[in-house]
């Protein structure tokens, strides 16, 4: 065999298209060998016993794209993106036409369907969107005429787009603001969507008290949802069996969640970070699993139900409230709305992630917050320095947990209803991935990636299927792309001169 | 019944048995942090992928009309091994290979975000709900009897005590006695100095996981064979527990990791059986910490000296 | 001066006392004592493997010494090192810089020097609280924890890079970065770790000055692992030689350079006269 040497471009090699055929080749047959059970056969529950369904096509169609895209990096790494824009963007086109006939055909379109390479829809729209994003790199390559050197490009225009973003703070948090604030008044803004904003800021302030453990102190915390179950309970427990009021519970869940929070830290916080992982996250099952049996008091798995709703100032939220007792509506002479209760929780739930935002903007800016960062960036440069590394790791657990109480508490009085079943190992994973994937330490980054990762499942149920899929899917990527997270920039908690002064 | 010797053995049967699970599985774990210095908290899951591919063989020889149960067990355990493995490579080189010189903390959310993604992506393609399969290996024998209380042996056990046995047995040779294994052991200590003397280090590594796989699916195999039913969601809590069993018996070693498989396993099957069911968990998990707190080299670890 | 002389002026600032430190089987040092004066710059030199770090570690609470006295003499109080741990060793007055920089790369360099002052702050923030009421007293302490860090600063010729990343700056940069981190501790004892290491020549010189003004200015202690032989003998009152773990003399930088021991440790049996070893001047 004879290699093809290629029409020559300004500095490249000759191309080898052998080479890049074997690489192709090696990837399908991989992908062959992975799908040969778990794709290829489907075991199906049948009336007395299992039976197997099987799916070549999907095998294939999934063995001769991997095969076309890895083909078609390879083209790219060797500065060929013509044949590749042109190819994938047939392609894509071709995906795109099927889908509308079949979409628009209310599903039933059976030719198209049968065109598709997948049988599920999300995978296909999945497909579509790989192809495009190839497309699109070709393209822009084909245009400059320069090298693909895989994320390091896009890893700097990241980089300065995250420090524009610090930049530009000053103004776009106003705004983020005041849409917050205002947000519960807007004409689309009904029952359902304020459900999934409250839902989201409940991720933003979890997401905002693990950050101070994770990003700022460097902690890597894998159970934070049992601070979050401890706060719940608490609250749950006080005032169905005491009668307790949420604002007075408030306080109280937050303590025990932090005091929760220094017991397990005390003994395991020398440990190094990922077994520190593996603690926290055991920690976090068994705080599970007691919940789950210890009827006596947790009620076990059928959890605890009829908790009170938080009033405003003893006002409660209800149409006709018991004797004695004056309603929201009727003290201040409005009509009843059962929407009046969510909006309320929803500025509840924003009060507190504001002041827990607050908060950490704050203590990063005292000896504390520094000596968290410092731990995190070189423990024993800290203890030479007189940092006294556990007390100091306490204050970010105890803290952190605290946050964690607060936010359970409010999730206690939102629901009405609790049980073992919302506090399980994923929910610490979804926390973290809003805090990694945001950039760790990012205050605005958490915002993001909660709405990007709770906001938008919610708001396309269909994919709720795929969520937690394309959650692990998004965390590979993300740290292989930019380990630091999307928008990691550090901007310095004090300075000596001004920004911008006093640099030559 | 619950005083006596014959309640005793019978739960350190099912321990045994269990310990087999743990052990082939922090084999795994242990072989990648010694090689890497990294916790593969996906190792759970290319577990429950053995569990699945096997439970998928067995249906589709008994669909081809292949019922001898001996040529069965051999082709499904063949089977299960090599497409595993195929999991544990294609693992390692997707995820983990490009962060090899990135931070700790990277490595591990990239190793959660791929156990994550393998549990929803078996949910995804086989469903989310239980695969029983009925018993392949039945019978067995009696080995004590105390009133009406009877102890077996069922051949399965057999099978998977002698089965674990001899696949520690060829891979310790492995590990001890081949070149393969001098090159791991020498990526171990320096993997810069190894990659200068001519050691193909990433295949090295490649070939670790592939071990780990290999070992895992086999778990899985015994897992499904022992229990009958699986699911997507048993990777999670095997492998946190096998983690444990290699901790416990001093991460890095291999004799550690056998010997701390049995333990976990004879703890949680005693546990079970003289307290509490519902707690056996919590007892895996306060081991852990109670061993990460007292004694982190575990039983059969080398302490490493901090340098400053 | 001679040791005669720093024997005569005060006691000393730093007693080790039969220190041993074993790793198992293996006896990193053994039963070492020596002491530094005050005000003094005192070397501990030796092949490599010698244990010098060893007794680095010992005395900042890195390690637990198996046998052995620490003493630390700071305003007529004594602390009884061996026993503490190291954030305490560190508030107790002895700061350390470290072979391998180890600054907070990611932090910028007047963060890296407020960090030092971290207990002098946490005191003042009313232990984070007072700080977060922005308390005016805060404030002011904070203030004057600038000036310290931007007085290093400028010793340093660091000024105008305060607010970059302490990791973005050049190797010779934060070598004496780490040295002003390790002052901004006020200290009574300056332990550096090989801090010539990876000099040229001109930042050598450099570092001889900034060593000498800080002992003459701060009136601190120096303990110094060297392997430059011209920095050692430049700039040190009093050296001591370990090998194997153990000290195999002591004294001055002239009684060192004739010391027939010294010379068969560095240069082997046939030894001669010149005891610089190859990284030397």
């Amino acid at each position: 065999m004879t290699d093809i040497i290629a029409r020559p471009l300004a500095g490249t090699r000759p191309f080898r298209l052998q080479g890049a055929l074997k690489e192709a080749g090696l990837a399908a047959f991989v992908m062959f060998a992975l799908s040969l059970a778990l794709i290829a056969v489907r075991v199906e529950d049948v009336p007395g016993g299992l039976a197997i369904r099987w799916r070549p096509f999907d095998v294939i169609a999934a063995v001769v794209l991997v095969f076309l895209g890895r083909l078609g990096l390879a083209f790219l790494r060797n500065n060929r993106p013509a044949p590749v824009a042109l190819a994938s963007g047939l392609f894509s086109a071709v995906m795109a036409l099927l889908l509308i006939v079949f979409v628009s055909g209310g599903g039933g379109v059976s030719w198209a369907q049968s065109l598709l390479p997948f049988s599920g829809f999300v995978v296909n729209v999945l497909v579509l969107i790989i192809s495009l994003v190839l497309t699109l790199r070709a393209g822009l390559m084909w245009r400059r005429g320069e090298r693909a050197d895989a994320g390091t490009g896009v890893g700097d225009t990241m980089d300065r787009l995250a420090a524009s973003v610090q930049g530009v703070a000053v103004y776009v948090i106003p705004v983020l603001l005041v849409a917050a604030i205002i947000f519960p008044f807007l004409p689309f803004a009904d029952r359902r969507i304020l459900d999934i904003a409250i839902l989201v800021v409940t991720y933003v302030m979890l997401g905002w008290g693990l950050n101070i453990v994770v990003g700022l102190a460097g902690l890597l915390d894998l159970g934070y949802v049992a601070f979050y179950a401890v706060g719940a309970y608490a609250y749950a427990l006080l005032a169905t069996e005491m009668g307790i009021g949420f604002w007075l519970c408030l306080p109280f869940a937050g303590a025990m969640a932090a005091l929760a929070g220094v017991l397990l830290g005390f003994p395991v916080l020398r440990l190094r970070g990922d077994y520190l992982a593996i603690v926290t996250l055991g920690f976090g099952e068994m705080i599970r699993i007691i919940l789950l049996n210890w009827y006596e008091v947790t009620n076990g798995p059928d959890g605890i139900s009829g908790i009170p709703r938080p009033t405003f100032f003893g006002l409660p939220f209800v149409r006709s409230p018991p004797e004695g007792v004056e309603s929201f509506h009727s003290f201040f002479g409005l009509t009843y709305a059962p929407v009046d209760r969510i909006i309320f929780l929803y500025y509840v739930i924003l009060a507190m992630a504001l002041i827990t935002n607050q908060f950490t903007l704050r203590i990063r800016k005292l000896p504390v917050g520094r000596a968290w960062e410092a731990l995190r960036e070189d423990e024993t440069a800290s203890r030479s320095l007189g940092i006294n590394p556990r007390n100091t790791k306490l204050t970010a657990f105890g803290i952190g947990a605290m946050f964690g109480g607060f936010a359970g508490s409010f999730f206690a009085t939102r629901q009405g209803f609790i049980s073992p079943e919302s506090f399980t190992f994923i929910e610490s994973a979804v926390i973290l991935a809003i805090v990694v994937l945001g950039g760790m330490g990012s205050q605005i980054g958490v915002v993001l990636a909660a709405v990007l990762l709770i906001g938008l499942p919610e708001m396309f149920r269909e994919l709720q299927e795929f969520r937690m899929l394309a959650f692990g899917a998004a965390m590979v990527l993300i740290m292989i792309w930019r380990p630091r997270g999307l928008l990691a920039h550090r901007e310095p908690t004090i300075r000596l001169f001004e920004k911008g002064a006093g640099k030559r | 019944m619950l005083g006596t010797f014959e309640y005793f053995v019978d739960q350190a049967i099912n321990g045994v048995t269990l310990g087999a699970i743990y052990g082939l599985v922090a084999i795994g774990y242990t072989l990648v942090y010694g090689i890497i210095g990294m916790i593969n908290f996906a190792h759970g899951e290319i577990f429950m992928i053995g569990a699945f591919v096997s439970i998928i063989a067995f249906l589709t020889l008994g669909l081809l009309g292949l019922t001898w149960v001996p040529l069965a067990l051999l082709l499904v355990l063949i089977a299960t091994m090599m497409l595993t493995a195929v999991y544990g490579w294609t693992l390692e080189r997707v995820a983990y290979r490009p962060l090899r010189r990135s931070p700790r903390l990277a490595a591990l959310i990239t190793a959660i975000g791929m156990s994550i993604f393998l549990q929803n992506y078996v949910q995804l393609l086989q469903g989310a709900r239980n695969k029983p399969l009925q018993q392949v290996i039945s019978g067995g024998f009696e080995i004590m009897r105390e009133g009406d209380y009877v102890v077996t042996l069922s051949y399965l056990q057999i099978f998977i005590l002698l089965l674990t046995i001899v696949l520690m047995v060829v891979f310790t040779l492995v590990i001890g006695r081949t070149s393969l294994g001098r090159q791991q052991r020498s990526c171990e200590q320096d993997r810069d100095m190894a990659a200068l003397l001519g050691v193909n280090v990433d295949r090295t590594i490649s070939l670790t996981f592939v071990m780990g796989a290999v070992l895992a699916s086999v778990a899985g195999l015994i897992f499904l064979l022992n229990y009958g039913v699986i699911d997507f969601y048993i990777g999670f809590l095997a492998g946190i527990k096998a983690f444990t069993a290699a901790v416990l018996g001093g991460i890095g070693s291999v004799p550690g990791a056998m010997l701390g498989g049995l333990l976990i396993g004879l703890i949680e099957a005693l546990w079970s059986g003289y307290f509490t069911v519902e707690y056996k968990d919590v007892a895996a998990f306060s081991i852990l910490i109670l061993v990460l707190i007292f004694r982190p080299t575990g039983l059969l670890g080398t302490p490493d000296i901090e340098k400053v | 001066m001679t040791a005669a002389d720093i024997l005569e002026s005060a006691r000393p600032l730093l007693d080790v006392e039969h220190l041993t430190m074993r790793f198992g089987g293996l006896v990193a040092i053994d039963d070492v004592s020596f002491a530094a004066a005050p005000k003094d710059i005192t070397a501990i030199i030796g092949p490599n493997g010698a244990g010098k770090t060893t007794v680095f570690n010992c005395l900042t609470g890195f390690y637990r010494p198996s046998v052995g006295r620490l003493t630390l003499r700071r305003n007529g109080q004594e602390h009884l090192l061996e026993r503490m741990e190291g954030h305490d060793i560190a508030q107790a007055g002895v700061a350390r810089t470290f072979q391998n920089i180890r600054l907070f790369s990611q932090m910028s360099a007047l963060e890296n020097l407020i960090v030092a002052q971290h207990n002098k702050l946490m005191r003042a923030s009313g232990y984070t609280a007072f700080g977060l009421m922005g308390m005016q007293a805060y404030s002011e302490v904070e203030a004057q924890a600038v000036e310290l860090a931007r007085y290093w600063l400028e010793r340093i010729e660091l000024v105008d890079r305060a607010d970059d990343d302490a990791g973005n700056l050049a190797y010779g940069q934060q070598r004496r970065l780490e040295i002003a981190r390790a002052m901004c501790t006020e200290p009574a004892l300056l332990c550096l770790d090989e801090p010539a290491a990876g000099l040229n020549p001109r930042e050598s010189v450099e570092l001889e000055e900034l060593l000498l003004f800080i002992r003459e200015q701060h009136g601190v202690g120096i303990l110094l692992i060297e392997h430059d032989m011209s920095v050692v003998m430049e700039i040190s009152d009093h050296i001591v030689v370990l090998d194997y773990g153990q000290k195999i003399a002591e004294g001055t930088p002239q009684e060192i350079r004739d010391d027939p021991a010294v010379i068969r440790a560095y240069l082997g049996e046939e030894g001669s006269a010149g005891a610089e070893r190859g990284g030397g001047a």
